[in-house]
């Protein structure tokens, strides 16, 4: 193996081997502190929720092919769309990115036996079902109508008691997303393995530490406004109620310092994934290890004071407007450094275009597509006409589809044999992935156009002279459905059947390949002792293809 | 560094690790930066505070033209002091000074009680209700959260005093002391910048 994992004479260490190597079925259901199996409790929460949300997506497409209102309810459209939007966000892309990717493989990738705070991070995963269900249970009042964003006054007069277990659900899965950031930043800045540098943390491990401090300064602000929210919706105060002189825009300014984050809390852990498998499935040295781990971090800092971008048709003055257009501008650099040095990795790679490789250049194809339209959008004249439209739609679901959810697709491609122990099928993994890249984009590149021409967003019926690109979204629609299918059966038989998967199976460097698929219990018999950087594939004049027999003798 | 140190410092670490993952130090730390998080929450209420103040036009309901001062100042000495107290109790843990420590905790309690006492007192007096207006929401929101930690502290102080009855509770550490020192104190500062922005600055 590429790992130098020296055998000790005499082993002080011994006991440990006395220990359970692997859990029972049933274990996964219980209250387990291992990190390893909370990882893949969020990863399969999380995927149900996707499905949920993906299903209410397919219907709103169905509603929306015709111009008329003639399948769903239009007060069921409006809970469709605000459940929707807030189960994607809160339920799947954030807690599988962070919390499944993130508990998984962290520890691994230090060298740790475990999370700092095993039980705390039991007990944060064991909130996010409850807000899920109290998320779903709302539709029994009617199901929350204000868009994932709320804002008041809509939000104060709309389904009242729907819209506060939507705000307790929020409160729930945030409260979830501080405890767990509080873990990964102990466990990333103290419980490295000794022997491994600080040069030598993988990329992952910054992406997530550059998002757990995002998260904790910025959720808690999020949850300051839905309070002011609860208490105007239930206990007659007046925060945001316009004729009682509270102010709306206050609410946008504290929900926006959140949720632009959010962005990020949703984008910067892919990053890290993609910072992963492109130098393994490449073969190549990571370029720009420094750049891309800063930019991380530089993103988590900039990213904290673009918020306004969302705002700018809420009678923003002037020099807001200018100052947050730079400030948007401004971040829209390190995410560049990130796109340029993957390619430059990719570049003159032996590139093995497995599943989770596909996903991962898909992802830079889309994130380009949906990182441009964001700088237009960050320009206040542009941004003033396409307000509202669907070609806010079409940008976001550019980057948190074929951003954000690509990046969680190559993740579990990648990773999955290490989780599992066993190998996902890669026939269907590929027509996956070409369904998925065909969907994504025949779902949501016209909705510029649709937008463009003015349509606007969230509403059930619309002019007739849009219905022909609609017809396209929503064939689009249903061949995402049609992917998730195929996925689901992927990982569903290769659970129980696929074919066996080695420690190693990519021939990767990073700690968490030394040791068994799926990894014993407490991670490794005797700790890995790091002798070489993360992603020294085919260093020392070696060109890629001379990796794999030179890989043995890296010492 | 060579290998042979590397394997050294490595079975030492991984003892270490293996016994306990959840070690003092790093509970320290993670307490420190869940404050962090804290902090923002208030953070963001004193902004939203400072932005209905100055952009208010009647800012005080009817009948109201500003807040009494004395007695809230006097519950602010008190809770400013014990966190001196507490300090004063973790002092005499650390020396090994059981009956010390559960004196000044003891006295921590109380003064924590008589502030919530005292807020307990202001609030029924006062003329107007949280739902006057943007300045009753504010008052009764801010004084209403912050006393709900003031509450907390006063638990996990109690918590801790029990624990101190545990023979040899506190003979390896006491992450549990000095987290909950540590909330008193971040309670404190807190109920600073509250009262300057809601008490002083009228």
């Amino acid at each position: 193996m590429t790992q130098a994992q020296i055998p000790l004479e005499q082993t002080p260490v011994v006991e440990h081997s006395e220990h359970k190597k692997a859990w029972k079925w049933y274990e996964y259901f219980t209250f387990n502190v291992d990190h390893k199996v909370i990882g893949i409790q969020y990863l399969v929460t999380t995927f149900i929720f996707y499905l949920i949300g993906g299903a209410m997506a397919v219907a709103m497409r169905t509603e929306l092919a015709t111009a008329d209102s003639d399948f769903l309810n239009p007060s069921l459209y409006n809970a469709f769309l605000t459940n929707h939007g807030t189960i994607m966000i809160f339920l799947w892309v954030v807690p599988s990115a962070i919390g499944g990717f993130g508990n998984f493989l962290v520890p691994l990738m230090v060298g740790a036996r475990d999370m700092a705070f095993p039980r705390l991070n039991a007990i944060a995963f064991w909130v996010v079902p409850p807000a899920g269900i109290l998320l779903l249970a709302s539709f029994f009042f009617g199901g929350a109508q204000a868009g994932w964003t709320s804002y008041p006054p809509l939000s104060e007069i709309t389904a009242p008691q729907a819209q506060s277990i939507w705000i307790l659900s929020l409160v729930l899965a945030g409260t979830s997303s501080i405890l767990g950031s509080v873990n990964f930043i102990v466990t990333i800045l103290k419980m490295k393995v000794p022997s491994m540098k600080w040069s030598q943390l993988p990329l992952f491990c910054w992406a997530i530490l550059a998002t757990s401090l995002l998260a904790l300064v910025s959720t808690p602000v999020l949850a300051a406004g839905l309070v002011l929210l609860l208490f105007d919706i239930n206990f007659g105060t007046s925060f945001f109620k316009p004729d009682a002189n509270g102010n709306v825009v206050l609410y946008q300014h504290l929900f926006w310092f959140y949720s632009h984050p959010a962005v990020y809390l949703m984008i910067l852990p892919v990053f890290g994934i993609m910072s992963e498998v492109i130098p393994v499935h490449s073969r190549k040295a990571i370029f720009g290890y420094k750049a891309i781990a800063y930019s991380s971090l530089a993103i988590c800092l900039v990213g904290l004071f673009v918020w306004v971008h969302h705002m700018f048709t809420s009678g923003t003055p002037p020099w807001m407007r200018l100052f947050f257009t730079i400030s948007t501008l401004i971040v829209a650099v390190p995410t560049g450094i990130k796109i340029f040095s993957w390619v430059a990795t990719l570049w003159g790679g032996k590139i093995r275009f497995t599943s989770a490789m596909l996903f991962a250049l898909g992802l830079l194809s889309m994130f380009v597509i949906g990182g441009l339209s964001g700088v237009t959008l960050g320009v206040v004249p542009f941004d003033i006409h396409a307000h509202d439209t669907y070609y806010i739609v079409a940008h976001f679901h550019y980057v948190l589809f074929g951003g954000s959810v690509f990046g969680i697709y190559a993740g579990i491609y990648h990773w999955f044999p290490k989780m599992t122990g066993r190998m996902l099928n890669e026939t269907l993994g590929k027509i996956h992935f070409a369904l998925t890249f065909i969907g994504t984009h025949l779902t949501f590149m016209p909705m510029h156009e649709l937008g463009l021409k003015g349509m606007p967003r969230r509403v059930a019926m619309y002019d007739p002279q849009f219905e022909a690109i609609n017809k396209i979204c929503t064939f689009g629609a249903y061949v995402l459905a049609v992917s998730v299918l195929v996925f689901t059966i992927n990982a569903i038989w290769s659970w129980v059947k696929g074919e066996k998967a080695s420690g190693n199976p990519w021939n990767a460097m990073t700690l968490e390949w030394t040791t068994d698929s799926p990894p014993i219990i407490e991670n490794w018999e005797v700790l890995p002792v790091v002798t070489h950087g993360p992603y020294d594939y085919g260093l020392n004049g070696r060109g890629p293809s001379a990796e794999e027999e030179s890989a043995v003798s890296a010492q | 560094m060579t290998v042979e140190r590397a394997i050294a410092q490595d079975i030492e670490t991984d003892v270490q690790q293996h016994q306990e993952h959840d070690e003092a130090g790093n509970s320290k730390f993670g307490f420190i930066v869940f404050l962090l998080s804290e902090s923002v929450i208030f953070l963001s209420f004193f902004a939203g505070y400072i932005v209905y103040k100055t952009t208010t036009p009647n800012w005080y309901p009817p009948g109201v033209t500003r807040l009494e001062t004395r007695d809230p100042l006097i519950n602010t000495i008190v809770l400013v002091s014990s966190s001196f107290v507490i300090y004063v109790a973790e002092r005499y843990l650390h020396d090994k000074k059981l009956w010390g420590f559960r004196l000044f905790l003891l006295a921590t309690m109380a003064m924590g009680s008589y502030f919530l006492y005292g807020q307990a007192v202001e609030w029924r007096s006062l003329p107007f209700t949280y739902q006057s207006g943007l300045f009753g929401g504010t008052f009764f929101l801010l004084t209403g959260f912050h006393g709900l930690h003031v509450f907390t502290g006063i638990l996990l102080q109690l918590i801790m005093l029990v624990r101190s009855f545990i023979p040899g509770n506190y003979d390896n550490g006491y992450f549990g002391v000095e987290a909950t020192s540590l909330f008193w104190h971040f309670v404190d500062v807190i109920w600073i910048v509250l009262y300057t922005l809601i008490y002083v600055w009228q």
